[in-house]
């Protein structure tokens, strides 16, 4: 509908007949798609909205491939736009008019797991699950679980930095990568990072291509570290009459010196959309449900399931439960589960956000929310991270109803800036992609932003690395 | 195009990793997402409605498993019924002969239930083996068209008599299976393909109910319920099937006999492809004034019979209508607790294999599970990707049918893997399917299919006869 992606600047080619023959000679014809209907489908992502059709669509079906692919297309002035499975949620991976699109999905070999380092190495287009599921025979884990892992590809995890339900005691992506092989604008290939836990040589390039969405280079390789599976998992549900009560809960539950895997949290709105559609029987009048988990030695998980329990019912949860078995726990995460399902099928469109706050500041910003949604008349569901402060305000519209993205727009507009104020992120784990571009410049401030512009300029002076997504 | 259908798409993807085309090629317009994407792409104008778009909808399986999976509750089946009537309206796969199979099947033979079981008598006259061993040994098979003789070897077994024969209009539970006022009134539907292949699961359907303590209704000379008109792209069809559907029933207390649709608590349907289209008459008639409050009260009383069956006896709930919960002979022959995978006296394994449009057109899918875990002396042993289509998917083993034997021998995988005596499934085309691959295949030879409502029956009658 709306294209928010720039037109092709003048400076940048359009694929051409020459270069896709020269695509087809590298990965074959028929891994290059041309036809409309053919590439139609490859003209957005998870993103609302967003949607820009590329003029070729390639598929690598060997990691060697790669490097004579980003040389032909770089080398033709085409802009590139790598892509997994195309399940982002800030339109990074939306082409642009004229482009190459580089779908990885193909490459999805696990090439090694290495028990006695705790690594596993794999090809980008492995899916995440996948992952953990390799892991997970021989009794090791790999924490990050984004909501779309049973479909998104590793390679666009590293591209856009994705967290998961478990970052508040296990960190995002960034956490677990230990090495990449990259393909750089000029199809030089490099391996950055190291298999050792310890390595400090050189500048830390690793981190800078692990969130770089795609703009500083094409990822062909991962290196993951893996810890060993937690062995016990213990679930609760607690509801809260007020905001400042469930956010008081989980600040005591930290203060007490007890990190959960899982702090997870819905507000009023979410509530009674995931009851109407779920039928849980979950209480109306509740300000906020919190879902918790604590994994780990079975010891461990016992003694502090029961400190967060007291530390629930001392901070006046309305009601506590606490799943006996694998079977309760289910149900209890049914909520939680059901939160975004429930909000997505209440309007048309769904827009996801992801604005982040330090933990201290969430229940003001959710109340800022709720007050914003009313001023602007339009609809929020909150959910999200309540751990680690990422807040997933859902807004529930009609993008035909031009007058309601405008409100829709206003509202985003001061959440954005009420975040910022104090001391929060555009965004928490989808990455800035074009969805939260304008914003990027007022959180990270001038100096901090043209800096980002001189690493770019610095690895991809022609700009056709995913141009236009992050900055301009 | 319903463009807010159309709209609910968020893009998400989490619908790719279900999609059985989608894992096949690995190409996002195979895939759920890709296609609603480009039907948005023809209603916006931004391409046009070609021959390689109507390739694409005829590809589906149709399996609906993108609708389990979709977070945003997409009814894809109307998207695709709606994509299938554009091209098939736009005439973008005719060709001469697939014009005369079409009118052949959906227009002439489904729509006239005395003339499809004319022909049925006539291909059950051509099953009798030495019959068929004479045509074959004579040459008379080659006056047939070769596109039917390619499709004779796997044309379904006729099972007659059929169902009018063997059910009678109204039918009461016998004294010895239920005491009192029966618990509930239920209507029947026969189906067109399940009477004449599979006319003993109507028996075994009726019988069950009987033992569940229901009175049992069954209209004669029942029509196609339209589904298979509705999937392949025929929606005015498949309208006028729906109506004359209804108009089995009285809704006005104008005429005399059983049939007053008040009378009846629920319409049961033993097929998971016609009971996955039969709940949205409203939709597809929606635009009818004549019938549009019609099929919102039918929609309501629509119910798989796992399900309705579940819900009496094993829910624990009444059934609408009953004033008392006497047990019934079903109730008294059901195992008490799920049979455990190691169970003691259990002496044949049963395993299950759900139908797409039972478990992800309707999602029906725990409830045949608890039922044929308590069909005594039979062992429940689970079947890995129950729910993934099989590949029968109505006609797609005639319309593609590379994919359908790639989808077969995914699913014969996990059933030798399994190893049951008895591969229990609800659906005419999956049977079909099934019974096809176990007939040819030497290793599954002894593998009986067979519909959870034969096992139930059977169970009923032993316990008569002991």
């Amino acid at each position: 509908m709306i294209a928010a992606s720039p037109a092709t600047p003048a400076n940048y080619n359009r694929a051409d007949a020459a270069l896709i023959d020269t695509l087809r000679g590298v990965v074959g014809a028929d891994n290059v798609l041309t036809e409309a209907i053919d590439v139609a489908p490859y003209a957005f992502d998870g993103t609302a909205m967003l949607k820009q059709r590329p003029a070729c669509v390639v598929f690598p079906t060997e990691r060697s491939q790669v490097p004579a692919i980003v040389k032909a297309v770089t080398s033709a002035g085409v802009p590139l736009v790598t892509r997994g499975s195309g399940t982002g949620l800030s339109g990074g991976s939306v082409p642009l008019d004229g482009a190459v699109t580089l779908v990885m999905t193909q490459l999805d070999k696990v090439i090694e797991v290495d028990t006695a380092n705790l690594t596993i190495r794999v090809e980008p287009g492995v899916i995440t699950m996948k992952v953990d599921q390799e892991a997970a025979k021989h009794g090791l884990f790999y924490p990050p679980d984004p909501g779309s892992q049973k479909i998104s590809t590793i390679g666009g995890n590293v591209a856009e930095n994705s967290g998961g339900l478990r970052g508040l005691k296990y960190g995002v992506t960034r956490d677990y990568v230990m090495g990449l092989r990259v393909v750089l604008a000029d199809g030089e290939e490099v391996w950055l990072g190291n298999q050792c836990v310890k390595d400090v040589a050189g500048y830390n390039l690793r981190d800078l291509f692990i969130g770089s969405e795609g703009t500083l280079g094409v990822v062909t390789e991962v290196l993951l570290k893996l810890l060993p599976r937690p062995q016990a998992r213990r679930t609760m549900v607690a509801t809260f009459a007020t905001l400042e009560s469930a956010a008081q809960a989980v600040s005591d539950i930290i203060a007490r010196k007890i990190v959960p895997c899982t702090v997870e949290f819905l507000d009023q709105t979410t509530i009674r959309c995931v009851d109407d559609y779920a039928n849980l029987g979950l209480p109306l009048d509740a300000a906020a449900l919190l879902l918790l988990e604590s994994d780990g030695h079975p010891a461990v998980v016992e003694e502090e399931s029961a400190a967060m329990h007291q530390a629930l019912i001392d901070n006046n949860a309305t009601n506590v439960e606490t799943a006996q078995t694998v079977e309760d726990a289910e149900r209890l995460l049914t909520a939680r589960r059901a939160a975004f399902s429930a909000l997505a099928r209440v309007s048309p469109t769904t827009i996801l956000e992801d604005v982040t706050v330090p933990r201290s500041e969430l229940a003001a910003v959710v109340k800022f929310i709720a007050g914003c949604a009313e001023r602007h008349n339009v609809r929020i569901g909150v959910f999200g991270h309540m751990g680690d402060g990422n807040l997933h305000p859902t807004f529930l519209v009609d993008e035909r109803n031009a007058d309601e993205m405008h409100r829709f727009e206003a509202a985003l507009e001061e959440i954005v800036d009420e975040t910022l104020r104090r001391g929060g992120t555009i965004t928490g784990e989808h990455g800035v992609g074009l969805a939260k571009k304008p914003f990027l410049r007022r959180q990270l401030g001038d100096g901090s932003f043209e800096l980002l512009r001189k690493v770019k300029q610095a690895l991809d002076p022609q700009w056709l690395l995913n141009p236009g997504k992050v900055f301009d | 195009m319903d463009y807010s259908v159309v709209q609910q798409c968020m893009h998400c993807g989490l619908c790719l990793p279900t999609c059985p085309t989608f894992v096949e090629t690995g190409r996002e317009r195979s895939s759920p997402r890709g296609r609603i994407a480009l039907m948005r792409s023809i209603a916006d104008g931004e391409l046009p409605l070609s021959r390689e778009f109507a390739e694409e909808m005829d590809y589906c399986v149709g399996c609906l498993a993108c609708q389990t999976a979709c977070p945003a509750g997409v009814q894809y089946v109307s998207l695709l019924e709606k994509g299938r009537a554009a091209s098939e309206n736009a005439g973008l796969l005719d060709t001469p002969m697939r014009r005369v199979y079409r009118w052949l099947g959906l227009r002439l033979l489904m729509t006239r239930p005395w003339l499809l079981r004319l022909v049925a008598r006539g291909v059950a006259v051509q099953q009798i083996p030495w019959i068929r061993r004479t045509l074959y040994m004579i040459g008379a098979m080659r006056l047939a068209p070769k596109t039917l003789r390619d499709l004779e070897p796997s044309a379904p077994p006729i099972d007659a008599p059929f169902s009018d024969a063997r059910i009678k209009t109204v039918e009461t539970p016998p004294a010895e299976w239920w005491s009192g006022k029966p618990r509930a009134r239920v209507a029947v539907l026969t189906g067109c393909v399940q009477d004449i292949s599979f006319a003993r699961v109507n028996r075994a359907t009726v019988d069950v109910l009987l033992a569940a303590g229901c009175e049992v209704v069954t209209p004669r000379s029942q029509p196609c319920c339209g589904s298979l008109h509705a999937h392949n792209g025929d929606l005015d069809q498949a309208k006028e099937q729906a109506r004359r559907t209804l108009d089995m029933f009285d809704w006005q207390g104008l005429r005399a006999g059983p049939l007053a649709f008040d009378s009846v608590d629920a319409v049961i349907s033993n097929a998971g492809g016609c009971g996955s289209h039969l709940r949205h008459y409203a939709d597809l008639l929606a635009d009818d004034p004549n019938y549009a409050t019609r099929a919102k009260a039918w929609d309501a009383k629509v119910r798989d019979v796992q399900e309705f069956v579940w819900q009496v006896v094993g829910g624990g709930q009444q059934a609408v209508g009953s004033e008392a919960t006497p047990q019934s002979r079903l109730e008294r022959v059901l195992t008490r607790e799920p049979s455990a995978l190691a169970a003691g006296g259990a002496t044949k394994r049963v395993t299950y294999d759900a139908s797409c449009h039972l478990c992800h057109g309707q999602k029906v899918v725990s409830q045949p599970i608890e039922l044929l875990k308590r069909v005594p002396s039979y062992q429940f042993v689970p079947l890995a990707e129950s729910d993934w289509c099989c590949g029968a998917a109505g006609v797609y083993t005639i319309t593609q049918p590379e994919q359908a034997g790639k989808l077969l021998e995914r699913k014969l995988g996990h059933v030798k893997a399994a190893n049951p005596d008895v591969l229990a499934t609800a659906n005419p085309g999956c049977m079909h399917q099934l019974n096809l691959a176990c007939r040819d295949d030497a290793s599954l030879a002894n593998v009986r299919v067979a519909h959870p409502m034969e096992l139930l029956a059977e169970a009923c009658r032993a316990s008569d006869a002991s």
